[in-house]
């Protein structure tokens, strides 16, 4: 019988590459559930940063303090900003059934889920690596793919994550980034 | 003892910080007079950050960059007897090059509050968790507090200044954390205004000082006439914290509300088996006692905070009733009995006509994860040694063999 150690937590893990924003665009994620008087936890998987390798992050949100101190093994949300990683990773895995896999890509969330043979929960695919190129000029597509993610989730409000990414990046860069996340939110595929 | 008073949940600011970041902050806010450091993983943000505020005129803070641990623990043991707050970071390799100085800093007396993020110790080098570097300086004098979240780093580094400058105490302290899986993860922290943090800690009054006006001589040679003493005097210091901890916190939580005592009890009071570690493992075991209560297993967890003063009496009270005590610890002692946390619990049983039995369950060295699913496992064997009626002395979890 398989245990449930993360009652009334939601869990996310991220697959990206080193150097492209996993770890702030989780923070940015879990500092607006923070604002949104949550708690969480959000860590990275724990390295030296090497640039370009495979890098994963996790994040529980929770209505109550968390105590549990590992990493996640059953993600309710994986998200993969990196479309070079689906064949290199398993995002599937250990998702639950009914969870939310959300893939930065030019494909359908119909062949995503013929790639993985993934049937429950929700699939979510943003281009955002176009986005990215579009407004920033920059691959920096993990705000966008984030924004997807909160599109498809509702875990916390779009408004509040945008708030979140002002304060950290003020100025030109955030502005930038807001309109990448509108567009992504926009563009977003739920299937 | 100064009075404090309850402050009003609209002057809390509530950010999201990792373990190094809430130290860093925590630090600042103490108003330390000198910092002297050496960087290391996982402990880095703590200087890093620290040294941010410097550069932004934050902090009047003198930051003595030094060349490596054995110096930086030797200019703080130099501040602090010159009468400043003083506080470090280190972790692993690092601690280890302090070695020496540790043992002086505490036999001079010196209220160091030293931050680690405990880190394995090499080779292989490994820059992940476990607790070999602040257990293996168990001996040295230094009081050792562990804490489990981010908000529990921001609060005992507040508590540690007042802890170690009490003149009743006069030790050097160790603040640990775990390396990356507590300092490099964003939490909810609750911090307090500066004006709070002032009014409980005050400035430092030394109890004796280098002063250039009235020369005096500290540490220099005690032999056979005279070493003795200072150990017992040493020792004595050492036995007198638990009275002085209970005071701080119970002041720190009229002005919080929260306080974490020098060990947690969770579900014990009925509990057969009681898991006990500490630091982050812990607040795993107490989802693992949660999801086994629903299951009917009578199971609860001790959670230690404190591990140098050893509290035996309280450690032995609150579980001397079980039918047995696990034991998770991230340290193998190699060549001896058991494990330093098991040796611990083992002794302060000792005297006890009837005893639980106590397993030692070695994991997550070298930052290997340990899941709920390990605690389980080490529950599983404890359960079936108990069925028996014999344990081995110990044995190591979430390893290949």
């Amino acid at each position: 019988m398989a245990l449930d150690f993360a009652k009334g937590i939601t869990e996310f893990r991220w697959h990206g590459r080193g150097g492209q924003g996993v770890v702030t665009s989780n923070q940015m994620l879990g500092k607006a559930a923070l604002k949104e008087g949550n708690y969480i936890q959000a860590f990275p998987e724990f390295g030296p940063e090497r640039t370009g390798a495979p890098v994963r992050a996790f994040l529980r949100i929770s209505k109550d303090p968390i105590q549990i101190y590992a990493q996640v093994y059953a993600p309710d949300v994986v998200i993969c900003i990196d479309p070079t990683l689906l064949d290199v990773v398993n995002p599937t895995e250990g998702l639950k059934a009914d969870g939310t896999l959300v893939i930065n890509t030019t494909m359908t969330p119909e062949e995503v889920r013929d790639k993985y043979d993934f049937r429950g929960g929700k699939v979510v695919t943003v281009d955002a690596s176009t986005i990215a190129m579009e407004v920033l000029g920059r691959p920096f597509y993990n705000m966008p793919t984030m924004a997807a993610a909160v599109e498809a989730t509702k875990v916390v409000k779009i408004e509040t994550v945008i708030e979140a990414v002002l304060e950290r990046y003020p100025g030109k860069v955030g502005e930038l980034n807001k309109v990448a996340i509108e567009k992504a939110v926009k563009e977003a595929k739920i299937g | 003892m100064t009075s404090v008073e309850k402050i009003p949940k609209d002057q809390m600011v509530v950010e999201g910080l990792t373990g190094d970041a809430a130290i860093a902050l925590a630090l600042k806010q103490c108003d330390i007079d000198v910092l002297a450091a050496y960087p290391i993983t996982p402990q880095t943000i703590i200087v890093e950050d620290f040294q941010k505020f410097v550069a932004n005129g934050e902090v009047k803070t003198k930051v003595i960059p030094v060349e490596s641990e054995h110096s930086a623990m030797s200019a703080c043991v130099g501040a602090s007897a010159v009468g400043a707050r003083v506080a470090t970071a280190t972790a692993s390799a690092g601690l280890a090059l302090m070695w020496e100085i540790l043992y002086c800093a505490a036999s001079m007396r010196m209220p160091i509050v030293l931050t680690v993020a405990n880190r394995a110790l090499s080779a292989p080098i490994n820059i992940h968790n476990d607790w070999s570097d602040t257990y293996g300086a168990r001996d040295s004098g230094f009081i050792q507090l562990y804490c489990q979240s981010s908000q529990e780093a921001y609060d005992t580094t507040i508590m540690a200044f007042k802890i170690a400058e009490n003149k009743d105490i006069l030790l050097p302290i160790m603040v640990c954390i775990d390396g990356f899986i507590l300092s490099h993860n964003v939490e909810r922290v609750e911090m307090l205004p500066d004006q709070a943090i002032k009014k409980f800690l005050g400035v430092r009054q030394p109890f004796q000082n280098l002063d250039p006006d009235n020369p005096i001589t500290m540490g220099p040679l005690a032999l056979t006439d005279y070493y003795f003493e200072f150990k017992e005097q040493q020792d004595e210091a050492i036995k007198r914290v638990p009275d002085v901890f209970k005071q701080v916190e119970a002041e720190f939580e009229r002005m919080t509300g929260r306080s974490y005592g020098m060990l947690e009890t969770y579900k014990t009071e009925d509990a057969e088996i009681i898991l006990l570690t500490h630091s982050t493992p812990a607040g795993t075991a107490k989802v693992v006692v949660d999801v086994l209560r629903e299951r009917d297993e009578k199971v609860g967890v001790l959670r230690l905070k404190m591990f140098r003063p050893f509290p035996s009496k309280e450690v032995a009270e609150a579980i001397k009733h079980a039918k047995a005590v696990a034991v998770f610890e991230k340290c193998r002692s190699f060549g001896s009995t058991c494990n330093p946390l098991a040796l611990e619990v083992m002794a302060s049983l000792y005297d006890l006509k009837e005893k639980p039995m106590v397993t030692d369950f070695v994991i997550g060295l070298g930052g290997r994860d340990v899941p709920p699913t390990t605690i389980v496992e080490g529950y599983e064997k404890t359960k079936e040694y108990l069925k028996q009626g014999k344990a081995p002395l110990y044995e190591t979890l979430g390893v290949r063999k």
